[in-house]
């Protein structure tokens, strides 16, 4: 069942994200994503996350297909004016690549080469936009494609912003461009969650909830202090905190954190970020 | 020096479809040079909006709409006629609309498009800054301009990287800029524009257009007309 069918299917979708590396020795890269294979419907390939330079998402991407791994291909606005950003679609779907993860993009100022222009030529709206635009065989110039592609369109919206009004609205307008599914932010508060897919849930596209696992708690506080939309009650970090073994506490939090949460949406998309070792016993503990 | 033109008449009318009643501010800085906010257009515009149905509740031109002390002051006789206007109708450049937008509390509609004049101009001017896009979007954006507030310069609305109303590349310094369009066109009541429509920006307005072109820097880099010929044949000789 590739990853369309299964969240048109109404069955709960696991997905993990692997990052491609900063070099040209993949095989980290691919052991990560055979350790995620068996238990998830799709990986997503980062597009150059955080803004720091690395291999290439579609290339990544394709390699994953190439291993039999249906990938999802996330791209972001920041590197590429709408003319490469259509051309990369194309040529995604070309290579057989019909998930795409449409992103505005962490701004360069954040990343590891501060001082590169940023582009934002499109955003995340209307990038998806423009891919609509391809499947109706247009470009954005109104121009005729010779074959027209056909996608599976996601984005992203933060459950947790605070307000959460504009996100609201910005993920309305997502739907609208042609979203037909979303990969929240990482989410620590299913209270919080719950509120926002009590209003986001009238959009009636497939939501799947964010999983960030918790390395420690100095991570915890880094991302409270400087990832927007993404907060850590005190009371996790006290029990990270507390905890002797750590690896077995991050594991129970992140399982305990789906179980609450799966209830209230279609999907979870677990971002391990260096730890996927821990996702099959997360989702072990959580029956997916 | 600051260039804007009219916005054409039937992008005005739809901005102004659902309002009745409408106050005209116009300027007599840079506006009335570029013939957009001066006495005569205002007139005409009035008139044009009154043939076409519309209440005129009043009209006033300031000095320098670029300066909100200026358009407080300039206002204050005038209050009763902004206030029971539906809409006001700002006649010059995107910092004279901002700075108007900033001041009243209604919906100030961009008359105009502010032209690039290709880095000639080498002033700071104030908050509202305009990057003289030459497609104004302030009429969507509640008179803030989201190319200059808004890091990322995103037309589409608010990205992932808002905190606490701040923007993440520099908290310290930078409030998010879609979080205060957010908060205006709230106050507005005009939060559908926040989703209505996908807006894709044509870059290519933001170049100086031809016509413009000979009465700033390029005129000084031709050849033909370059200012110390001399001091280049010397340079030449050496």
């Amino acid at each position: 069942m590739t990853f369309r069918e299964a969240l048109k299917s109404g069955k709960f979708v696991v997905t993990a994200e692997v990052g491609p590396p900063k070099g040209v020795d993949m095989k980290e890269f691919l052991d990560n994503a055979e350790l995620l294979r068996p238990r998830v419907t799709a990986i997503n390939v980062t597009d150059q996350q955080s803004a720091v330079m690395r291999v290439g998402s579609l290339t990544a991407a394709r390699l994953l297909k190439d291993h039999g791994i249906e990938p999802i291909f996330q791209m972001t606005c920041r590197d590429r004016n709408r003319i490469a950003l259509q051309s990369d679609l194309l040529s995604a779907y070309v290579q057989g690549i019909e998930n795409v993860l449409c992103l505005t993009g962490d701004h360069t100022f954040l990343g590891d080469h501060p001082t590169a222009m940023p582009v934002f030529d499109l955003d995340s709206v209307s990038l998806l936009y423009a891919a609509k635009q391809l499947e109706a065989g247009k470009d954005l110039a109104g121009k005729d494609l010779k074959g027209a592609p056909h996608f599976y369109l996601g984005a992203c919206v933060t459950p947790g912003a605070e307000p959460l009004g504009p996100q609201l609205l910005k993920m309305e307008k997502k739907v609208k461009a042609g979203a037909q599914f979303f990969q929240t932010q990482a989410v620590y508060e299913p209270k919080k969650f719950e509120t926002f897919m009590k209003r986001a849930g009238k959009f009636g596209v497939p939501v799947m909830v964010g999983i960030v696992l918790l390395r420690s708690v100095a991570m915890a506080r880094f991302m409270n202090k400087n990832v927007a939309g993404v907060h850590v009650p005190d009371e996790l970090i006290n029990e990270l905190d507390k905890a002797e073994n750590k690896v077995q506490k991050s594991i129970e939090i992140a399982a305990r954190l789906i179980n609450q949460m799966k209830g209230m949406c279609q999907g979870v998309h677990i971002m391990a970020i260096g730890l996927e070792a821990r996702v099959p016993p997360v989702l072990d503990a959580c029956n997916l | 020096m600051i260039v804007s033109e009219l916005k054409p008449w039937n992008v005005i009318q739809s901005y102004l479809a659902n309002d009745k009643k409408v106050f005209i501010l116009g300027c007599k800085g840079c506006a009335e040079v570029s013939k957009t906010g001066d006495e005569a257009t205002v007139l005409a515009t009035k008139k044009q909006l009154e043939q076409e149905g519309k209440t005129v509740t009043g009209w006033a031109v300031a000095d320098f709409l670029c300066d909100r002390a200026l358009i407080k002051f300039k206002l204050l006789p005038f209050k009763s006629q902004v206030e029971s206007a539906d809409s006001v109708l700002v006649m010059t450049c995107g910092i004279g609309i901002q700075a108007a937008a900033a001041v009243i509390d209604k919906v100030c509609h961009p008359a105009t498009n502010t032209i690039n004049l290709g880095g000639a101009r080498g002033e700071w001017p104030g908050a509202e800054r305009c990057r003289q896009c030459g497609d104004c979007v302030l009429e969507y954006t509640g008179g803030i301009c989201p190319l200059t507030n808004c890091t990322k310069m995103l037309i589409n609305g608010q990205c992932g990287g808002s905190k606490n109303g701040r923007c993440e590349v520099e908290p310290e310094v930078r409030p998010c800029g879609w979080q205060l369009i957010y908060e205006r066109l709230e106050k507005l009541g005009k939060l559908d524009y926040m989703k209505d429509t996908v807006r894709v920006k044509n870059w290519n307005k933001m170049q100086p257009p031809p016509a413009l072109r000979s009465t700033i820097k390029w005129s000084i880099d031709q050849p033909d007309i370059a200012p110390t010929p001399t001091t280049a044949k010397e340079v030449a000789k050496k």
